[in-house]
């Protein structure tokens, strides 16, 4: 019998953008177990709530995360609009969506392109960041940021689009529709990127439901289970939604749903500018949550599906808020699907499921 | 390995290059940049509210001293004073602060008010 030996892996790794430390307990060159440890940056931003008042808490809740930034804004307001009784004006519900579906493309892209950087194809991945790019450039033109918009508050958003600017949107998406369908084609057709993920950390639908899996991670698995169908908010202007679903149970099966959420992603974009109602920005918000009030609402996340509670005290002040993040979810089924692999496949595995760390931790 | 994007890698070597020699190429700020807050400091009645409403406590007023500071270095741009200001005096102007030499607040003073002739 092979000796076992314990390889610690990360919290720093070139496959990991942030930190996640792995012990892979290992016999030969295969994967027995995988012990995950977290922790590395928590920052306690959920007991901040206690400090900020519920307005000014926004904020906060858009620096939880990189990459998710607007749909945590977009969340938090939701929830307290929920635990006060606020009614978003359409116009706002709409651009939200708008803003949060191009965060979807921008963390997508950016996604693919770490994927195709860790099995080795830079110029992918950097066709990839140089489209991603341009979806920056239209948050700076209409937020003045490209990370974080401070463009949602409690009751709307902040700062409108005018309507032909939201078409002169349309016009970028579809120029970087046609690059894009390269960029697909190569991640769907060619050859070595399918060599690659082919077969690398199967989750069956029984084991994706059995770990509660979200997102793309579950979509992949066969689960069709997409919030974004329940049409909250703007979603409810859309005519139909779909969630792109695999059941190929792999890591190329995880590529290929995020490489098509995109075009998807552009399509509802597209669709709601062409919808969108005139009106006001932003409701009225008054008063403070009242004591012992409660809220939950949930969110479909770039990475899945993210919960959010409140919980009012009669104070301007939350007596608690707490985010569960699809990430959360899907490191149990991380640690699964590594048990069996090949110690080279390790890295792939990691980046087809896409933890994001900083949610995580908060 | 990758056939399909040869094209795509071809037209790149005759375009213009993707990212910004900066700073030989100026950085363009677009109407709605987030550069840093200002004050029009005669406008302002030191009410401080921008004070209480901002999250990263990058404020102060002072209303003996009759002055208005801010902590460029705490500020996170996110503008919750400027729509909260009662008096428009506050505003967000798109070009970002000179890269400084030492970590220090900027302090506005809010000229006496002349009485009025009689």
């Amino acid at each position: 019998m092979a000796e076992r030996t314990v390889i610690p892996f990360g919290p720093q790794h070139p496959v990991l953008p942030e930190p996640v430390h792995l012990d892979l307990v290992i016999e030969d060159e295969r994967v027995i177990e995988a012990i995950p440890q977290i922790g590395f940056i928590h920052r306690g931003l959920e007991k901040l709530v206690q400090k900020l008042d519920y307005q000014s808490f926004v904020t906060v809740t858009e620096r939880i995360c990189g990459i998710c930034a607007f749909g945590h804004s977009l969340g938090y307001s939701e929830t307290i609009e929920v635990l006060m009784g606020v009614e978003v004006p359409p116009r706002a519900q709409v651009l939200r969506v708008i803003w949060h579906e191009l965060s979807r493309v921008h963390s997508h892209l950016l996604w693919l392109g770490l994927l195709a950087d860790g099995f080795g194809f830079e110029n992918l991945f950097m066709q990839c960041w140089r489209l991603r790019e341009r979806v920056l450039g239209i948050f700076e033109q209409t937020t003045g940021g490209r990370v974080i918009l401070n463009a949602c508050n409690v009751g709307g958003v902040n700062r409108d689009i005018a309507n032909e600017d939201l078409r002169g949107i349309v016009l970028i998406l579809d120029g970087m529709r046609d690059e894009y369908q390269v960029l697909l084609k190569t991640f769907l057709k060619d050859r070595s990127v399918a060599n690659r993920l082919r077969g690398i950390g199967m989750l069956s639908k029984e084991k994706a439901r059995e770990y509660g899996v979200a997102g793309p991670f579950a979509r992949a698995s066969g689960i069709a289970e997409d919030i974004r169908s329940f049409g909250y908010g703007g979603y409810g202007f859309l005519h139909a939604f779909e969630p792109i679903l695999s059941d190929e149970c792999d890591g190329y099966a995880r590529c290929q749903v995020r490489a098509e959420e995109v075009v998807q992603s552009m399509d509802i974009v597209k669709e709601l500018v062409e919808k969108i109602p005139d009106g006001a920005l932003s409701a009225k918000v008054k008063g403070s949550p009242a004591a012992g009030s409660r809220a939950v609402s949930r969110l479909e996340q770039p990475r899945g599906e993210c919960f959010y509670y409140a919980k009012g005290n009669g104070t301007k002040y939350l007596e608690r808020f707490r985010i569960r993040t699809p990430s959360s979810d899907n490191l149990a089924g991380m640690v699964y699907t590594m048990q069996g692999c090949d110690l080279a496949d390790v890295p792939m595995n990691i980046l087809t499921i896409d933890p994001c760390v900083s949610c995580t931790e908060r | 390995m990758g056939i399909q994007i040869t094209g795509m890698a071809l037209k790149n070597l005759l375009s213009r290059p993707a990212t910004k020699l900066y700073p030989v190429e100026p950085q363009v700020y677009t109407s709605q940049t987030r550069g840093h807050v200002d004050n029009n400091i005669e406008a302002c009645i030191l009410c401080s509210i921008c004070v209480r409403k901002c999250p990263a406590t990058a404020l102060a007023v002072d209303k003996e001293a009759r002055t208005w500071t801010i902590n460029p270095f705490s500020c996170v741009q996110c503008m919750t004073c400027v729509r909260v200001c009662p008096r428009d005096s506050l505003s967000m102007l798109p070009e970002y602060t000179p890269v400084a030499s030492n970590m220090s607040t900027r302090t506005l003073v809010k000229p006496e008010e002349k009485p009025e002739e009689a």
